[in-house]
């Protein structure tokens, strides 16, 4: 008897004691308020509700890329020795080739994932008013992870990396004017050497992960600012007639619940295929036959070949080039073209406009890879 | 009125000019640091004659790459004993090229750019222009590559 009355005044007490704990934050960091916006944050149910998912899987895939970075960073040498250091990591460290196999899978599957994000944001119109600026930062933060992965593939100092390299920034030194200089900073001479590796090893591990950090504050914050939305057919929607979950717990759940699944997909992938290291570069030899860049490259590389083929010369390699930015700057301007719920036309051709990115990357690519 | 409208302009004026100075005055050392590795290079690329002895070079009907100060060369000694030296980076997009005897052509592998293996002339594919040729003298016991 007097022991559950003791048990009854300890755990009031205990609670006393948090709520004094609870206040005195309270008061200095303003938790209450915080937690006032947080209660009142809801999630739109509804048909399409899943791709809401793929921000967060995006997510949880960087933070496990800064994990794993930082503990490849432990080992990893960049320069002259990157290659040794890499194989070491890959053949003598006990579970290196795993957290080497966790890295390497993640950073597909963050590309990956990323881009079903984005063509779910341009099919939902999420990038209409007031979420403009969703839209550009996540552009810019899909063209950092392009660079993140393009910049990754070459520290291992592999043959594939090194050509991969030298044909990726043949394109930006192909400008007119700026591109020596672009050579002479980013590649540091004349060729891709371990002047390269070093330098690339800078960006990659410190100057796109801060970059990318604040860009992506700055995306979080806006959807804190501007929540969800909805697609147009649940606009269309009388609104008593569309229903919404809380942010906290319910969709949070679902999200941890997503990110586990996403999580232990990533650990069977890393498990089952362990990423390979191939032959150490060597700058006098030819490239290898088949050579190709890495899946999320391939539809540029196909359109590049095959305007080669068609159309031989500059002309070909600018017009591809072209075709590229041209399709990137108005895939940008998409929020300012279809800028509000009313405008019939200007929705649909910017559906359309999707709807050819989708198809025609997927045909890219499929094509590229049948005609290794 | 006027007076201070001008006298705004030039403090503007001064002003950005001095910003830009200033930032032109960090910018360069910036610069010439991170571009150190490319004027060595620069340096190296002023090369234009390399010898190699009799025993490096490569069997007749093969070819070999080397490294011609800051440049890469293939150099490819035909079935019939002639020897010819080309650029060996590929004029699309930078690859190192490859010499296939059977196919009597340069391949590239990157796009299926082709080169003729005589003249270096580009032949099929994305390739803009034609291999640059070096010179190749046969002396005794040795040979000397050039670059005019
Ligand atoms: S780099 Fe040689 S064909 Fe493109």
């Amino acid at each position: 008897m007097w022991r559950g009355s003791m048990a009854k005044s300890s755990s009031a007490g205990l609670s006393a004691l948090g709520a004094r704990v609870w206040n005195w934050c309270d008061e200095r960091l303003a938790l209450s308020s915080i937690w006032a916006i947080a209660e009142k944050k809801t999630v739109p149910l509804h048909r399409h509700t899943f791709w809401y998912f793929w921000g967060g899987i995006s997510l949880l895939l960087f933070i496990v890329q800064a994990i794993t970075g930082v503990l490849l960073l432990i080992y990893y040498r960049p320069g002259p020795e990157a290659y040794d250091s890499v194989r070491s990591i890959t053949y003598d460290i006990q579970f290196g080739w795993f957290v080497r196999s966790l890295h390497s899978w993640a950073a597909n599957l963050m590309v990956f994932a990323v881009f079903v994000h984005m063509f779910s944001v341009a099919f939902m119109k999420a990038y209409r008013r007031p979420r403009e600026f969703g839209w550009w930062t996540g552009l810019a933060l899909m063209g950092l992870v392009l660079v993140f992965g393009f910049s990754g593939y070459l520290l291992p100092w592999d043959e594939l990396s090194y050509f991969a390299t030298a044909v990726g920034l043949e394109i930006p030194r192909s400008l007119p004017g700026v591109g020596a200089l672009i050579a002479n900073i980013v590649q540091g001479g004349p060729e891709v050497s371990t002047v390269t590796v070093q330098r690339f090893f800078a960006l990659h591990v410190f100057v796109l992960p801060l970059v990318f950090m604040g860009i992506l504050g700055v995306h979080l914050a806006l959807i804190m600012k501007h929540g969800s939305a909805v697609p147009p057919s649940e606009e269309a929607r009388p609104e008593r007639e569309r229903r919404s979950i809380p942010f906290f717990p319910n969709f949070a759940t679902q999200d941890l619940v997503m990110w586990l699944i996403c999580f232990n997909v990533l650990c069977v992938m890393a498990f089952v295929f362990p990423w390979q290291l191939g032959k150490p570069a060597d700058p006098l030899a030819s490239a290898p036959e088949g050579i190709h860049p890495e899946w999320y490259f391939m539809s540029q590389f196909q359109v590049l070949k095959v305007l080669g083929e068609w159309i031989p010369g500059y002309l070909g390699e600018i017009l591809g080039i072209g075709l590229f930015t041209l399709g990137g700057v108005l895939w940008g301007l998409l929020p300012l073209y279809d800028n509000t719920s009313q405008s019939g036309v200007r929705a649909r051709h910017a559906t359309w406009l999707a709807l050819i990115a989708l198809i025609g990357l997927l045909a890219l690519t499929i094509w590229g890879y049948a005609g290794l | 009125m006027p007076a201070d409208l001008t006298r705004r302009k030039l403090i503007w004026g001064g002003l950005g000019a001095a910003a830009a100075a200033y930032a032109g005055a960090l910018g360069y050392p910036v610069y010439r640091y991170l571009a150190d590795p490319a004027e060595e290079a620069a340096e190296l690329a002023k090369v234009t004659e390399m010898e190699l002895p009799e025993e490096e070079l490569p069997a007749a009907g093969s070819a070999t790459i080397l490294q011609f100060g800051a440049r890469k060369a293939i150099l490819i000694r035909h079935d019939d004993d002639t020897m010819v030296c080309f650029s060996a980076v590929c004029t699309h997009l930078g690859c190192t090229v490859a010499y296939q005897a059977d196919q009597d052509r340069i391949y590239c592998a990157c796009h299926g750019g082709v080169y003729d293996p005589r003249t270096g002339q580009n032949v099929s594919g994305p390739p803009p222009r034609p291999l640059e040729e070096f010179n190749v003298e046969r002396l005794d016991g040795k040979v000397v590559i050039r670059r005019a």
